[in-house]
């Protein structure tokens, strides 16, 4: 065994003499806590007693004020309004079949659900309000409030509500709040929030929640049995969110939201520039306000079951074919490849036969002898059919992608959709067919699988007059309070720039100032006196009929089957202020339909802020 | 060769102090967990029982070798105990917002716990080792600590981290007790917070000002005070009786069985039941330093006085912060709280008390 004597005699003394001071410091030690246990337990033990029995210590939440948000002129579009909320303390509650039947007395209530809330609460957290009836009225505030007293256990509470001052108003891009679920519960941006917290569901309420949202504060409370709040023993206030200013020009939104009543479609406005949305606008729309006073299982089905789809946001996830639109992308494909020349003229007689089909223009009676620019400003389809032809299906594909099609436009907003730009190697991976050449025919004139959402055309349209620079489409100018420098501040981001060249752009851009402007113009609705506008119509099938029939009239076949209304405009021309986009579902062509809502909107636009 | 005379000089009183303070943990534990909202966290007592048969067990498998060959295994053991503690921080799991668990499927361990008894081995071993107290040789025990206690920081697991430190101290100074060395220590601490607080992330920094200041935070820490306070005053002299206790059923407290488990004994048995709680507690403290005075060798003495001092911070930690004297740190009652590797690893270090202590007469061969 070992043995190790390397414990010198003189060390060792002073380890017993500093035993014997560990030994006194520990018990000194243990005097505190013996006197500290003292105190507590026997001198102010009786109190504490009595806390315990009769009353307690309660945490309550105190909520934050949620951010307003403003469009770009500083006019309000939403604010927080009280609303008052009955609820119970279940632990409070002597008897709740007698008091929910006091209650039911009183004002009309769901006690079945009531009653199984309430069961439920007293297993698991019997001290936190279970909230019974939202958004009490007056009347019923009034009728409970006078019987309070015989209920214990009953309270009443304010809380703010969202409302959009102007209702339906932008509501696709405000969005709504709803209850928080267990699912958003889990991601870290929502670790401070609660089981029945109200969090943004869509739009500017969901992405910039956080900010808009602000900290949620507390109190330490002593409440009596009955519930009542005694004093406050600590508090911590709430932190209240920060506005959100939109780029949305509040008067220009209502503009296109009027046009659009009655019809399904989007409008997009956009300073192309710059990225900023002036407008979005989607019909049919809802009205938030619905949503923050609670929906009930039938608002809430009838808003879902509706077959026009209010809650789809159309600027950002309405995916539709370009038709005419996608002319100005074959154009551009085919003088950059160079495979024509734009004076060279090609032969419409209003019909063009490939592979034994025969492939229609809009004008039966044909366009003669059309070059590019003609093609465009009166939308020959036989022209494109060749041109397409020439051009090929991939590089159609490449050009369209380039330009920023076929893709998301990376707007803040949540559940924008990519559209869709076909190729050969997409069919043959998707359908496992190879590329049908007569396709590449439809494809030019924008049918065929082409998909494209509204917001896209917009940042198109906005960089081809702005000399190519591929915008990331935005609606915040800032985030902030009280005009402060704040979270967010709004710039340009340019995600890409064309590599177009300058002269072919510039051809094309002719040609759209001529589609407006010139005499046979398809888009000569959109016309504005002492304005140059330029834009271009586009008719997107939404069936395609069999080429072989003559063409009908649209008011003969069944609304979902009739055709969409495209008009993508900018104006001024020459230095442009403004791009839009406007897509009116299953109305007609283009320029009958779409141009004509452009020329009021660009109109209302500059009999305000004249350039 | 097992002496016979190790089984005359079994320690039966340690033993024996042991066994009631487990009991006492056991019940307490059942009334703490018995509460209306019964969970799965209902069976928590059974573990614990589990814990402390294991324990047992560890405890007089280590009364079996000599302590002396630790001499040899010291830095092997500290080493592998540093690198399961360094593997819990980058694989382990995440509970109570702190990364401090290894897992093996049906269990987990806390490697802190491990840490905590080898870290006083080793520092035994550097400070009997020493034949002179010169200030350089302070160097080695200061990154001896200075290892773990980073890492400890970083889960973020405070109360261990500190309890590692008060430790480490300990020993340091009672091996040392020199103005210098404790000028060199304190210097040390102070000059190295600004570094800490540099590395350390913004949450981890929010924890640490929760735990200066309290008073900033009367939703989390500073509520739990105010309601353990009421749980443990309105014991008063006799208590309200074995699982009778109000505040408990209600789940006021947090963290019941484990770092408040010391409030819901003091409810339910009073100032006489929890003065003899803290009195079984100071008796075992006081043993081992008895233990301590009798080892006839350096290596046991300070090994022993280590331990004590472990189990001495954590049981002074603990009750203060519970009765409102010290901020909520988050430091269980070491033995008493729920916490399978504090159990096992404590018991295990108290194993080796005994084993100092059945060895005391060793040198009369």
């Amino acid at each position: 065994m070992v043995r190790r004597s390397d414990f010198e005699p003189v060390e060792g003394e002073t380890y017993q003499r500093r035993l014997t001071g560990l030994t006194l410091l520990v018990l000194i030690a243990f005097g505190i806590l013996f006197a500290r246990l003292w105190s507590l337990q026997i001198i102010n033990g009786p109190n504490y007693r009595m806390q315990s029995e009769h009353n307690r210590i309660d945490l309550r939440d105190v909520l934050p004020s949620r951010g307003l948000i403003f469009d770009k002129n500083d006019h309000l579009l939403v604010d927080n309004r009280p609303s008052f909320i009955l609820g119970v303390i279940p632990e409070d509650i002597k008897d709740p079949d007698g008091l929910l039947e006091g209650l039911s007395g009183l004002i009309e209530i769901d006690g079945i659900t009531a009653r199984k809330k309430i069961e439920r609460a007293l297993k698991w957290d019997p001290f936190n309000p279970v909230y019974i009836k939202k958004d009490l009225t007056r009347d019923e505030l009034a009728r409970v409030e006078t019987n309070l007293f015989s209920m214990p256990g009953v309270i009443i509470e304010v809380k703010p509500r969202r409302h959009c001052i102007y209702n339906n108003l932008a509501a696709h891009l405000i969005g709504y709040l709803g209850e928080i679920d267990r699912h958003q519960l889990k991601r870290e941006e929502h670790k401070e929030s609660k089981l029945g917290d109200f969090v943004g569901k869509v739009g500017i309420e969901k992405k910039w929640h956080r900010y808009l949202n602000g900290i949620r504060g507390g109190q330490q409370v002593e409440v009596d049995a009955s519930g009542r709040i005694l004093r406050v023993l600590y508090q911590k206030p709430a932190e209240p969110g920060l506005d959100v200013n939109l780029s949305i020009d509040g008067d220009l939104q209502m503009v296109a939201e009027k046009s659009l009543y009655g019809r399904a479609g989007a409008i997009v406005a956009m300073n192309p520039r710059s990225g900023e949305i002036l407008a979005m606008a989607s019909s049919p729309a809802f009205n938030p306000n619905d949503f923050a006073k609670g929906m009930d299982r039938k608002g809430w089905e009838g808003v879902v079951s509706n077959p026009r789809f209010p809650l789809q946001n159309r600027v950002i996830s309405g995916q539709y074919p370009p038709g005419s639109l996608f002319k100005i992308v074959v154009a551009l494909a085919g003088l950059e490849e160079g495979v024509i020349d734009p004076h060279e003229e090609l032969f419409c007689g209003g019909s063009h036969s490939f592979q034994r089909r025969i492939y229609r223009c809009w004008r039966e009676q044909g366009h003669g002898y059309v070059a590019l620019h003609r093609a465009l400003v009166e939308s020959c389809d036989v022209y494109f059919y060749q041109l397409g032809q020439r051009v090929g299906i991939d590089t159609i594909a490449k050009y369209a992608k380039r330009l920023g099609l076929g893709c998301r436009t990376g707007l803040e907003l949540g559940d924008e959709k990519a559209g869709l730009i076909p190729s050969r190697a997409w069919k043959l991976r998707r359908w496992h067919v190879p590329w049908q050449e007569g396709e590449t025919l439809s494809v030019a004139v924008g049918q065929s699988f082409t998909l494209v959402t509204p917001i896209q055309m917009v940042r198109f349209i906005s960089a081809l007059f702005n000399g190519g620079a591929l915008l990331r489409p935005q609606v915040t100018k800032w985030i902030g309070r009280d005009n402060k420098k704040g979270v967010f501040q709004f710039k340009p981001d340019v995600l890409d720039r064309w590599s177009i060249k300058r002269e072919n752009i510039e051809l094309v851009k002719a040609a759209l100032i001529g589609v407006v402007n010139e005499a046979h113009g398809t888009g000569w609705r959109a016309r504005l006196d002492g304005i140059r506008v330029a834009g271009k119509t586009g008719t997107a099938q939404v069936v395609s009929l069999p080429e072989e029939e003559e063409p009908v009239e649209q008011t003969e076949i069944p609304y979902e089957f009739r055709d969409h209304a495209w008009f993508v405009a900018v104006a001024p021309a020459e230095d442009p202020l403004i791009a839009l986009a406007i897509l009116i579902e299953h109305s007609g062509q283009g320029g009958r339909v779409a141009a004509p809502i452009a020329r009021d909107i660009l109109g209302s636009y500059f009999s305000r802020s004249r350039p | 060769m097992f002496d016979r005379r190790l089984i005359n000089n079994f320690d039966w009183i340690l033993l024996a102090t042991l066994v009631v303070i487990g009991v006492l943990s056991i019940c307490n534990l059942y009334s703490a967990t018995n509460t209306i909202r019964s969970m799965a966290g209902s069976q928590v007592y059974v573990k614990q029982i589990c814990w402390y048969t294991i324990g047992f067990l560890i405890l007089l498998l280590v009364t079996t070798f000599d302590y002396h060959i630790l001499d040899r295994f010291a830095y092997p053991v500290f080493f592998i105990s540093l690198i399961a503690l360094a593997a819990s921080l980058k694989m382990g799991k995440v509970a109570y917002g702190s990364q401090r668990w290894l897992s093996f499927g049906y269990f987990s361990v806390q490697p802190s716990e491990l840490v905590k008894v080898s870290l006083v081995i080793v520092l035994a071993k550097h400070f009997s080792d020493l034949e002179k107290h010169r200030l350089r040789d302070l160097l080695r025990p200061l990154v001896l600590i200075a290892i773990p206690f980073i890492i400890i920081v970083h889960q973020p697991d405070l109360g261990t981290a500190l309890i590692l430190l008060m430790v480490s101290f300990s020993i340091v100074f009672f091996v040392n007790v020199n103005w210098k060395a404790i000028l060199i220590f304190l210097s040390t601490a102070v000059l190295s917070a600004p570094f800490f607080w540099i590395i350390l992330q913004d949450y981890q920094k929010k924890r640490i000002i929760a735990f200066l200041r309290p008073d900033l935070d009367p939703l989390g820490a500073g509520y739990h005070v105010t309601q353990s306070k009421i749980t443990i005053g309105s014991g008063l002299l006799w208590g309200k009786g074995f699982l009778k206790g109000t505040q408990t059923r209600l789940n006021f407290l947090p963290q019941q069985h484990t770092d408040f488990s010391f409030s819901v004994f003091a409810e339910e048995w009073g100032f006489v039941g929890s003065a003899i709680l803290l009195l079984l507690y100071l008796f075992l403290i006081l043993w081992c330093l008895n233990i301590a005075r009798n080892s006839q060798d350096k290596f046991g003495t300070l090994i022993v006085i280590g331990i004590a001092a472990s189990i001495f911070w954590h049981l002074t930690i603990n009750v203060s912060m519970v009765t409102g004297l010290l901020p909520v740190v988050g430091t269980p009652l070491v033995l008493f709280s729920y916490g399978g590797s504090s159990v096992v690893s404590t018991l295990a270090a108290m194993g080796l008390v005994m084993n100092v202590s059945m060895r005391r007469f060793m040198f009369q061969e």
